[in-house]
């Protein structure tokens, strides 16, 4: 029995020593802060899930790498997730680190990647100035700011005929953001925001608010999260609002628009990506997704497999050397990839440029493309694409930088009342 | 004097306890010493909790709020001013806790049982409210990020060993401060009214006052912790000071065994290795959490320490045949109003 | 400012009330847990919403018709009232009267709730069905009335009614009003006083499971609704008056006006303007405005 245990240290050992003399990097270790319980509990698993999916679909190997993937969860607290980041980097040794979904946690975890000397790669939190005029050196984006799309479907709805709109925005960083981007798009084309409500994150009784938007609008603005979008169109619906719905990336986002109802159809909304464009690529990803998770692909999942391409690439430019940190994030900021969402580079800024979609909520009869998905659903539906949008929209950087980020105040609201 | 050799033994083990954790601790990973470092700070926290709901028996929800003022006042003024000094940080942190655990103690201290348990419970609320709400000086839910604490007679505490002595220091000179409170007659008049409000009253005791500036003195103890964690953590958001975060100092406290300084210490470590190490390994460690809160009201009413302390006397209890009583935690009654 | 014409203050008036009578699903039950049982129940919100989640389940089994709502109404309330008394017998009971663990059973058994509910209906966001005749509005003088928000008022008054008839009026009210003014006394005359506590203590989830049911419908079903309403329905009785049935009701009409004007005049100092006053009213009045002092 000793002998046999014996043997089998020597193996071990062996083992170990010949790891050893190789010397080089057997795997690449990746953390991903996410918030897997609390309120984003399902978002938080879907972001993870989406690095999942790309990871298994790759055997768990990024060229000669194993990868290594740890997923922590920090209930959407940033404080928590500074700490679960410094945890990833000390003790799980991680080469490079994802997470957070709000903007607040983008905000607190970038700093924790400087001091490190760490790259953190964003695949959700969305606020402006981590691209603009707060950047860190260690940080990437791979997803959008708040207001990029934003400004393109400013565009169309006045291109539409709409020349009198109000805005209702979840009252926080990522709402001013949106609605701003909204407003420039819009008033640069003539167009006039006449009214700006601002309900609090996670209001789920909208009664205060609904009584201050003008009736007498062309369209509404709304820009909610998670069960405020579910509760928003259902309440503004019935107390009696028929003009056109806009809204934001994330107020029919795939997460929330499997359970709204028959409200939603006719919402007209922007993302940079749709589970309904129709690409083969992205066919397959909501089909692989749907049958791995029982889920819709969403946003929040595919930003996590782009993320995760965009690491492949990076350490198949630089020899699979992910020691080498400083170099591989330079080539991951140089990258072209044509991800699911469509085509996709980082502009010096490091932040996408990409396709914004201008999606309208309809209910597509039967499962059109054999996706495995419920039949019957509601889609985001594409009905026009700005291809290769850009953070600063038609501006240049740094015409766009000389403006304060877009806040409950900026742009000025120089219709209001009128 | 067989009472004060027993009371001088136990101050020795503590010391060593202390020690000993100072000793060990720079040869952990550096997650682990962060997870140390932060349940020191929660320990204070803690341990100025005790003073008000295990020696005073007034139970507050509102421990939060000193919290949040010394963690804000610390953050602004290192995001704000350049150059600032951490006395300056310790002085305004705690200066403004006092200052508000001064003006809400007029407020409170009339109410009694429930009712204070509300009434602190409103003021959670209210300073949760302004941090998320009152953007341009709390910066909204967005928090403050780049809180690098300054060197301390220039020595750098951006260093995590540097900042876990630091801390323990300030820990050490906490814990001695509310040391000798507890065993000054003023401490002993606490207990006094936590057993018997109205014979302390009988005996002449203003004892209105008592309690007030046991609620100052908690509350301006509280600030230091929270000074402390915004230097720690570097950033600070309204999630960080929510009413959950004034229940979870009242688990410590019941968790560790109240009325025993020590106890809430432990207490705020337990809570701390289950947020910031168990999560690590279960998902739904939620789950824990709550048990860990149901098992320590209906199995360790008195508290870990309590439980241990208990079971001491009650073996000496046998071998000196009654020179020792078990320490049993009483409860107050409470007062139907 | 937009609101004081006429019609916005009517719509803003009957939106603040509608949500008043949403709080007093919830918080009546509240107040008569702590009335009677003198317990801080800090659960009661994770039973709000928890009646949602059952409701969910409900639904998806028996599908969504007009008569499914009152279905999910009794079943929702119902098994959570009996989780609530299993609850109640294993392990409050075992308390006394300690506010402090109490209150520390109670959390922990909201955390255990909040974490369950995402194991077995994920953290999905869900809406419940609203049945055909409450899913439209009615235009009264240009004015949209959203018709589900008259059946909670409707649903509301109705359980006040029925409460009020209940404590006042009948044996078990009776034994119901012994027990809170003298517990020892009521036990020496032969009531057991266990299973009215226990019964109390289901009764006042089961409104509050109701509440989620109905409220699942217009705030919609997701984690962290209960730590959301939570403060809500502390505001309600505690600026009513803890234990008080008439309490509740003017507290939650309180609590809604406040809240709707107070967020549509003074946005900037929503929260702020519900809580200072919560701080000052218990200042001034520790046993809030209609406790028994």
């Amino acid at each position: 029995m000793k002998a046999k245990w014996l043997v089998l240290l020597a193996a071990a050992g062996l083992a170990l020593g010949a790891g050893a003399a190789q010397g080089a990097p057997r795997e690449v270790r990746i953390g991903f802060i996410a918030p897997l319980t609390g309120p984003f509990a399902q978002v938080g698993k879907d972001q993870v899930n989406g690095f999942i999916l790309y990871l298994e679909q790759n055997k768990y190997k990024m060229g000669p790498l194993t990868v290594k993937f740890t997923a922590e969860d920090y209930e959407a607290k940033p404080a928590l997730a500074v700490a679960k980041a410094q945890k990833l980097i000390q003790r799980d040794k991680v080469h490079v680190f994802l997470g957070g979904l709000l903007a607040p946690t983008g905000y607190a975890l970038a700093p924790v990647a400087d001091q490190f000397k760490r790259p953190y790669l964003s695949p959700a939190p969305a606020g402006e100035d981590q691209t603009q005029r707060k950047r860190h050196k260690y940080y990437a984006r791979l997803s959008f700011t708040s207001g990029q799309c934003q400004h393109a479907l400013g565009d169309w709805a006045y291109e539409q005929g709409h020349r009198r709109i109000a805005t209702v925005g979840a009252d926080y960083a990522f709402g001013y953001e949106s609605v701003g981007g909204f407003q420039r798009g819009f008033e640069d084309k003539g167009g006039k925001v006449v009214a700006k409500v601002w309900p609090r994150l996670g209001t789920v009784d909208f009664g205060p608010y609904l009584p201050l938007i003008p009736r007498n609008v062309d369209a509404v603005y709304a820009l909610m999260v998670g069960p405020m979008s579910l509760a928003f169109p259902k309440q503004f619906k019935a107390a009696g609002f028929k003009m056109a719905l806009l809204g934001g990336t994330t107020s029919t986002d795939e997460f929330i628009l499997p359970n709204m109802g028959d409200e939603a159809i006719g919402y007209v909304t922007t993302s940079h990506y749709s589970a309904a464009i129709d690409t083969p690529k992205n066919h397959a990803f909501v089909k692989d997704f749907q049958k791995r998770f029982g889920k819709m692909a969403s946003y929040y999942a595919e930003n996590s497999f782009t993320a995760a391409l965009y690491i492949n690439e990076a350490l198949k430019r630089t020899g699979y050397n992910p020691d080498k940190i400083e170099v591989w994030l330079e080539e991951l900021k140089k990258i072209r990839v044509d991800a699911i969402r469509g085509p996709v580079y980082l502009d010096s800024y490091a932040n996408p440029v990409q396709n914004c979609y201008i999606r309208k909520v309809e209910r597509v009869p039967g499962d059109r493309n054999n996706l495995g998905v419920k039949a019957n659903s509601l889609w985001n539906v594409v009905i026009k694409t700005y291809p290769a949008v850009s953070q600063f929209w038609n501006y240049k950087p740094e015409d766009f930088l000389k403006h304060p980020v877009y806040d409950k105040d900026f742009p000025p609201c120089k219709f209001c009342g009128q | 004097m067989s009472r004060l050799s027993s009371e001088l033994k136990q101050v020795f083990w503590v010391i060593a306890a202390f020690g000993a954790l100072g000793a060990v601790t720079p040869f952990f990973d550096d997650y682990t010493q962060t997870i140390i470092t932060r349940a020191l700070v929660f320990a204070i926290m803690a341990m100025s909790l005790d003073i008000l709901m295990g020696y005073t028996g007034l139970r507050s929800m509102g421990h939060g709020v000193y919290f949040a003022f010394g963690a804000y006042s610390t953050a602004i003024l290192v995001t704000k001013v350049k150059g600032v000094g951490l006395l300056t940080l310790f002085g305004a942190g705690l200066g403004l806790s006092f200052l508000v655990a001064a003006f809400l103690g007029f407020l409170a201290i009339r109410a009694v049982g429930v009712y204070f348990l509300m009434i602190t419970l409103s003021f959670s609320m209210v300073v949760w409210g302004l941090a998320y709400r009152w953007h341009t000086v709390t910066g909204g839910d967005n928090g403050i990020a780049g809180i690098l604490p300054p060197p301390l007679f220039g020595i750098s505490l951006q260093n995590p060993v540097a900042f876990f002595y630091f801390t323990l220091g300030v820990f050490l000179i906490c814990l001695g401060l509310l040391y000798l409170l507890v065993k000054s007659p003023f401490g002993k008049t606490l207990v006094g009214i936590r057993e018997g409000e109205a014979r302390m009253k009988m005996l002449g005791y203003n004892t209105w006052l008592h309690k007030y500036l046991a609620f100052v003195i908690s509350g301006t103890f509280a600030g230091i912790s929270g000074v402390l964690w915004a230097m720690l953590n570097r950033f600070i958001a309204p999630t960080d000071v929510e009413l959950v975060t004034s229940v979870e100092a009242l688990l410590m406290v019941a968790l560790g065994g109240p009325a025993t300084l020590v106890g809430p210490a432990i207490g705020a470590a337990i809570v701390m290795f289950l947020r910031y190490w168990v999560s690590t390994f279960i998902e739904r460690w939620y789950l824990i959490l709550g048990a860990t809160y149901i098992i320590t009201i209906l199995y360790a009413r008195e508290g870990i320490l309590g439980k241990v302390e208990g079971l001491l006397a009650w073996r000496k209890a046998g071998r000196e045949a009654g020179a020792a009583i078990p320490r049993v935690q009483k409860q107050p009654e409470e007062i139907r109003t | 400012m937009a609101v004081f014409n006429l019609k916005n203050f009517i719509e803003l008036s009957f939106n603040s009330l509608s949500y008043a009578a949403l709080l007093f699903l919830l918080a009546s039950g509240l107040s008569i847990i702590f009335g009677v049982m003198r317990i801080v129940n800090l659960a009661h919100a994770a039973f709000f919403l928890l009646g949602g989640y059952m409701a969910l389940t409900v639904y998806r089994v028996i599908g969504t018709a007009f008569w499914t709502l009152p279905v999910a109404m009794v079943v929702g309330g119902g098994v959570v009232a009996l989780l609530s008394m299993f609850i109640e017998r294993y392990f409050l009971r075992r308390l006394g009267q300690d506010t402090v663990a109490q209150v520390l059973v109670t959390v922990g058994f909201a955390f255990i709730l909040f974490d369950s509910n995402i194991i077995i209906w994920t953290g999905d966001n869900y809406m419940l069905h609203r049945p055909w005749p409450l899913d439209d509005s009615t235009v009264i003088g240009g004015i949209s009335f959203p018709r589900y928000r008259a059946f909670m008022i409707l649903a509301a008054v109705l359980v006040w009614a029925i409460l009020y008839f209940a404590i006042e009026r009948t044996r078990a009210g009776a034994i119901v009003r012994a027990t809170v003014d003298d517990p020892q006394m009521a036990r020496g005359i032969g009531i057991n006083t266990n299973i009215v506590q226990m019964s109390i203590y289901g009764l006042g989830v089961f409104l509050s499971a109701m509440g989620g049911v109905v409220g699942g419908s217009f705030l919609g079903v997701s984690p962290g609704i209960d730590f959301q309403v939570l403060p809500y329905a502390f505001a309600v009785v505690i600026i009513g008056g803890l234990g008080s049935l008439t309490g509740a009701v003017v507290g939650s009409i309180v609590v809604g006006f406040m809240d709707n004007f107070g967020t549509a005049l003074f946005p900037e100092l929503s929260y702020f303007a519900l809580f200072a006053p919560m701080a000052i009213i218990l200042a001034v009045k520790p046993t809030g405005l209609f406790g028994r002092g």
